[in-house]
């Protein structure tokens, strides 16, 4: 066990007994979201525009399974139980995401800022950089490319022992999550979105690549941790297979349904 | 009325909504029976080999995909009243029969992702797997040329057109 005196969770509890900085502040990040999205939501009200309670609904899971993947229950037990950290990267990295983007956050934030603000954002968002970021296949190896780093090199073992690493790891599959919903069915404004049948490739690759990743962390007992018994690592691999599985279906259904309500509207239902 | 009807529907694309939910539900049978409830398909049974592996996220994320794509093709289809169910049917039939039988010969014993199941005789259940594979095919096949005739024969019928 002396080698893991550094782990994160082992060595804060021993010194600071029950409070923990890294216990609260995550989670209270993750609250300031829904709160800036509920401003967001107030703005339009006095101004009596509308807004989808759906977008809102969307918004409301997505945040909250953010803060759940968070809290101590499953950010704790994520350094002993890989079951835990399975799940709580399914969470940040798939399920928040959805909720998150589906609920157009930047459509909200444009609506309610100031033009000036408003324009300068567009303008950005016409960025070379932008467009090159939010493409779906760069969204595609940020997102499960990063899945591959994490987990087949010693990158996994490292942010068990760094906190700042191990919350880099989190921020990354965070955003890198919601870039790749927002690039494949995202509401928000999109300049120069490819079309439906380059989202539906790559969301086919990704759901592949996770799938194939998913079973070699099965077949070769990954990721590798002292603390982690092999029985349940091999458990958090099926976990990571079929939690995607679903995540994928879900994220298929946001893009389908663009398809269905543009051919809808188009043909005058 | 049931002429017009008949004259707006969309027989090829009925057929493949209908072959890509037929996929997924074969495919929905292989995993909720025989993974999950029998548990006589193993997630991994150190057989594979690496194209196995390749090939088996391919499949299964088109599965996926094939779901959720035919249920909205059939979804857009009945929504413009341009749904064929004849050929929808059939097109059901063909998608899970064709899945099955790749199943039984390219997955389980070419690539060997994993058998029928462990522990016993293999052939018999290879034999029947594949037979009843080739019996959704064929009244898959049966279907499409009954669909097929059915169509044309009330189409061509008309007399103004």
């Amino acid at each position: 066990m002396n080698g893991l005196i550094g782990c994160l969770e082992c060595g804060g509890a021993a010194t600071t007994g029950g409070f923990n900085a890294h216990k609260i502040i995550p989670p209270a990040l993750a609250a300031l979201f829904p709160v800036a999205y509920l401003t967001g939501l107030l703005i339009q009200r006095t101004r009596h525009d509308k807004w989808s309670g759906w977008r809102t609904a969307f918004f409301l899971i997505g945040s909250s399974l953010l803060i759940w993947a968070l809290l101590p229950p499953i950010a704790g037990a994520a350094y002993k139980d890989p079951e835990a950290h399975m799940l709580q990267h399914l969470l940040i990295g798939m399920f928040a995401p959805l909720g998150l983007v589906l609920g157009a956050p930047v459509t909200l934030a444009l609506r309610s800022v100031p033009v000036g603000v408003g324009r300068r954002f567009s303008r950005l968002m016409r960025a070379p950089v932008v467009h090159t970021l939010s493409h779906p296949v760069a969204a595609l190896i940020l997102n499960v490319g990063g899945m591959y780093v994490l987990y087949l090199t010693p990158l996994f073992a490292l942010s068990m022992y760094s906190a700042p690493l191990h919350y880099l790891v989190h921020v990354h599959f965070l955003a890198a999550g919601c870039l790749f919903v927002w690039a494949i069915a995202g509401p928000d404004p999109a300049p120069r979105r490819p079309g439906m049948r380059t989202r539906l490739i790559v969301l086919f690759v990704g759901a592949a690549a996770h799938a194939i990743l998913g079973k070699m962390l099965y077949i070769h007992g990954l990721p590798d941790f002292p603390l982690y018994d092999p029985a349940a690592t091999r458990a958090a691999a099926k976990l990571m297979y079929y939690g995607g599985d679903l995540a994928e279906v879900l994220l298929a259904i946001a893009l389908f349904s663009i398809w269905f309500r543009r051919r809808v509207r188009s043909h005058g239902g | 009325m049931a002429l017009i009807s008949r004259m707006r529907q969309n027989p090829n694309r009925s057929k493949w909504g209908g072959i890509l939910v037929g996929i997924a539900i074969m495919a929905a049978v292989d995993e909720i029976v025989f993974h999950q409830l029998l548990a006589w398909h193993h997630f991994y049974d150190g057989s594979t080999l690496a194209i196995g592996l390749l090939s088996d996220g391919l499949l299964h994320a088109g599965e996926l995909i094939a779901m959720v794509a035919g249920f909205f093709i059939l979804l857009d289809l009945r929504k413009h009243g341009a749904m064929s169910k004849a050929h929808a049917w059939a097109g059901g039939f063909l998608g899970a029969g064709g899945f099955q039988l790749f199943d039984g010969i390219v997955n389980h014993k070419i690539l060997r992702l994993h058998q029928v199941r462990y522990d016993v005789p293999i052939l018999p259940y290879d034999i029947a797997w594949n037979l009843m594979a080739l019996i959704l095919l064929v009244v898959g096949i049966v279907l499409v040329r009954r669909a097929g005739r059915i169509h044309e024969g009330s189409v061509g019928s008309s007399p103004s057109a």
